[in-house]
């Protein structure tokens, strides 16, 4: 199983939940895993209820059976005041570059920089060993950027490693790139069951395949409960009503017969959208990877939904990823 | 869902009507619905009778398509098929192409050619961080000073957060024109005063630094760009700034876009905190995808008592079971009826994993073709086993009106239930934000494919509330 778990997803699918929830599911039996978060949104800290995360590896959960999930939210200037400092010693003229701009040109224009120190921390992450030689963590989970851009942002390494011809960026650039083509990565993309989000990851799978990276699983988030099936539904709404009523009279129910009407029409728009969600799988199936269901957590997104989710990654276990 | 007295409801007609209103901004997280939000308006101007230019930053193509447009570009076209005097044109920023079209605006044939050639150009005009944001600004900038269009509707592009459009003119502004670029150019322009040796130093030893970073080549790539758009960069910022006060003016109007989920509308908060401090007039939040119900007085409390009414003594052991089964699985949810609310899915479609064609990934096809066994434990408890869950309510024979019945009390308890997730997601924003006027947008059931479901959009819009 690949040591590195980048998740993308188009935005609102909810990756940084997937992520979260494989992070957790991960660190069973006294594992432990890095939950990374590059986009400086904070959203780990929501997901787990804590305050936000500094630039720094902090424990945030226990998982069942000892394991433990630390977390880092990666901050691109402070990735490269880090690196200068390692590779050059460049104490306070770290400060004075900060001064001119050159750190501020670096992180957010310079072409691709950004991209590469943040994937380079956590390509850090994975091979990082302790002082017996095994690995710090079993597992590094990415909540990555979105599928439209996560091609672009694992690629981007190749590309700097062409600007960026010699010298240490170069060399660094390329063992990123090392780490992110092999089988210790896996890229899994979260979608939901609908057509948008569908499409885009029919189209963030050829991206990353064109790319050369590997692709580990669709997961399709947010699955709703399939209660009626369209027969049953168009059977209520014709010959059925007046039995309906009945039944619903039967429960005790305030005015039934005013019932009949709204809740058959939810009943059609149900069965209408279990029909496009059919299609929407058919599509899915078509793209020949593993696909797994994680289903919609009613009540919204809390901790308890998120262990609930990690319980249902966990057991597909081995399979996954 | 109803909105509470005390929110005021935002009405979108009188703002796309007035003739004041010149530049419509929607923005918001990604996966709102942003990109359909600013074509449903755009829409609905332009039948309103007004002359309208929509300017998408990356949408699907579907989107694309329902206004009858296979493959939008970096110039306007014509929808057809708008009913009544207005027209609908619509865009697609190409940033690379709008990033060129500004080099060869401004400078000579041959530098022109001499800074599109460079590497360094050809990158940082590709797209990376904050060019797409510059570039919409300037498209917006552009289609502005053009005056052919009462109003122009623009979409913000998909950035790592809601704000960077906002943020990365300026940047990309204040480094062509900053302090590190004169250092870049330190080597070239190095001035004979005393008081500069030291400095002079210093930047060299700089510019060395930087050399053994990024590596030589990189270095002159980034000087020889430098030098080429030397003449541009005043240009640069004057128009970063001249957007940025068009966005503050009077005709322009932004509308915060958001779903009813918390990450959606925390993001929405904070854009409507921060469109506050840099003084940009919002007209209001759109809350996309809002559920309601007909049936709302029959709670999802009581809808699912009487679900149980119906079906005790018929599948009891099963619900028994089930519910067990779930409780086990999820020790840090307390309340067995809310297992119910989100029971697995059936999804024969998709039952398990499905085949990889991947021939390079042996290992995982292999494990992955395999159908879950009924006896193994990952088919019973994942999201997709039939058997772990009871088959929908179907029409056969079999089914009586009570099975049927429970079947649409349960689906009204799911509706209730997410209803008031909604709500209390909403309430939260509206508690912060009182001030802010919303429009609410009911959910429909599919995705939008033609002008006939931009219109539908653009009518639950106007109507502001979610019916059902």
């Amino acid at each position: 199983m690949s040591r590195l778990q980048v998740v993308s997803g188009k935005g609102g699918t909810g990756k940084t939940t997937v992520a979260a929830a494989l992070a957790l599911a991960l660190a069973t039996e006294g594992k432990r895993t890095l939950l990374v978060e590059v986009e400086g949104r904070q959203g780990i800290a929501q997901l787990f209820e804590t305050e936000a995360l500094p630039y720094e590896e902090r424990k945030i959960a226990v998982a069942s059976g000892g394991g433990e999930v630390h977390a880092l939210a990666i901050d691109a200037e402070r990735a490269l005041l880090d690196y200068l400092q390692m590779f050059y010693k460049l104490g306070s003229a770290g400060r004075a570059l900060k001064k001119i701009g050159a750190i501020d040109f670096a992180t957010t224009i310079a072409p691709g920089v950004r991209d590469v120190l943040l994937t380079g921390k956590a390509c850090e992450a994975v091979r990082r060993r302790d002082k017996q030689g095994r690995f710090v963590y079993d597992y590094v989970v990415m909540d990555a950027p979105p599928t439209g851009r996560i091609t672009r942002f694992l690629n981007v390494n190749d590309e700097v490693a062409g600007l960026a011809r010699i010298g240490p960026i170069h060399n660094q650039a390329q063992a990123v790139m090392r780490v992110l083509k092999s089988p210790e990565t896996a890229v899994h993309l979260v979608t939901l069951l609908e057509e948008m989000p569908v499409q885009e990851t029919a189209d963030g799978i050829a991206e990353l395949k064109a790319a050369g990276l590997r692709i580990g699983n669709v997961i399709v988030n947010m699955v709703r409960p399939h209660l009626l099936d369209e027969a049953a539904v168009r059977a209520a709404a014709g010959d059925r009503r007046k039995e309906v009523a009945k039944a619903l009279a039967s429960t005790g129910v305030a005015a039934p017969t005013k019932l009949v009407g709204p809740l058959l029409d939810q009943a059609a728009e149900h069965a209408q959208r279990v029909e496009l969600e059919r299609e929407q799988r058919a599509v899915l199936t078509k793209l020949g990877l593993p696909t797994y269901e994680l289903p919609l957590i009613g009540e919204g997104m809390d901790l308890a939904g998120l262990y609930r989710l990690a319980g249902d990654l966990r057991q597909l276990g081995e399979a996954f990823a | 869902m109803t909105l509470d007295a005390a929110v005021a409801p935002l009405d979108v007609d009188p703002l796309l009507d007035d003739p004041e209103t010149r530049i419509i901004v929607c923005c918001g997280s990604g996966g709102v619905g942003k990109t359909t939000t600013a074509a449903a308006l755009g829409l609905r101007a332009a039948e309103r009778g007004r002359k309208v230019v929509v300017l998408t930053i990356d949408p699907a193509r579907r989107l694309a398509q329902s206004m009858g447009i296979d493959s939008l570009d970096n110039t306007p076209r014509q929808v057809k098929g708008v009913e009544g005097s207005g027209e609908l044109h619509a865009m697609m920023l190409d940033m690379k192409r709008t990033f060129d079209e500004i080099v060869e605006a401004h400078a000579d044939a041959d530098r022109a050619r001499a800074i599109l050639e460079n590497p360094f150009y050809q990158s940082l005009s590709a797209g990376f961080a904050g060019t797409q944001e510059y570039m919409a600004m300037e498209k917006l900038g552009q289609l502005r000073a053009r005056d052919g269009w009462d109003l122009i509707v623009v979409d913000t592009p998909p950035s790592r957060s809601a704000l960077d459009f906002l943020d990365a003119p300026k940047r990309l502004g204040s480094f062509l024109d900053g302090k590190f670029i004169r250092v870049l150019m330190a080597p070239a322009k190095v001035g004979g005063r005393a008081g500069m040796k030291f400095l002079n130093v210093g930047m060299s030893m700089m510019t060395g630094t930087l050399g053994k970073l990024l590596g030589g080549q990189f270095l002159r790539d980034v000087q020889t760009f430098v030098a080429a758009m030397d003449t541009m960069f005043g240009g640069f910022r004057t128009r970063a700034d001249a957007t940025y006060r068009l966005l503050q003016a009077p005709g322009t109007a932004f509308l915060v876009v958001a779903a009813p989920e918390r990450d959606a509308l925390r993001e929405a908060a904070y854009f409507v905190e921060r469109l506050a401090a840099e003084e940009m007039p919002l007209a209001g939040l759109v809350l996309n995808r809002v559920h309601g119900s007909g049936a709302a007085r029959l709670s999802a409390e009581r809808a699912r008592a009487a679900a149980e009414n119906l079906e005790e003594g018929r599948i009891v052991d099963q619900q028994g079971g089930k519910a067990v089964d779930r409780g086990a699985d999820a020790p840090d949810s307390s309340s067995p009826a809310a297992f119910e609310a989100h029971e697995a899915p059936q999804a024969p479609a998709s039952a398990g994993a499905t085949a990889s064609s991947e021939p390079s990934q042996p290992s995982e096809s292999s494990e992955s073709t395999d159908p879950p066994e009924p006896s193994d434990p990952s088919a019973t408890r994942s999201t997709r086993a039939p058997a772990s869950m009871p088959a929908p309510t179907s029409a056969a024979s079999a089914t009586t009106v009570e099975q049927l019945t429970a079947g649409l009390l349960r689906l009204h308890a799911e509706r209730m239930q997410v209803v008031a997730r909604e709500e209390r997601t909403r309430d939260r924003f509206t508690a912060l934000h009182p001030e802010v006027p919303v429009a609410e947008v009911g959910a429909l059931p599919g995705d939008v494919h033609d002008l006939a479901g931009l219109r539908a959009i653009g009518d639950r819009l106007a109507a502001g509330r979610a019916a059902t």
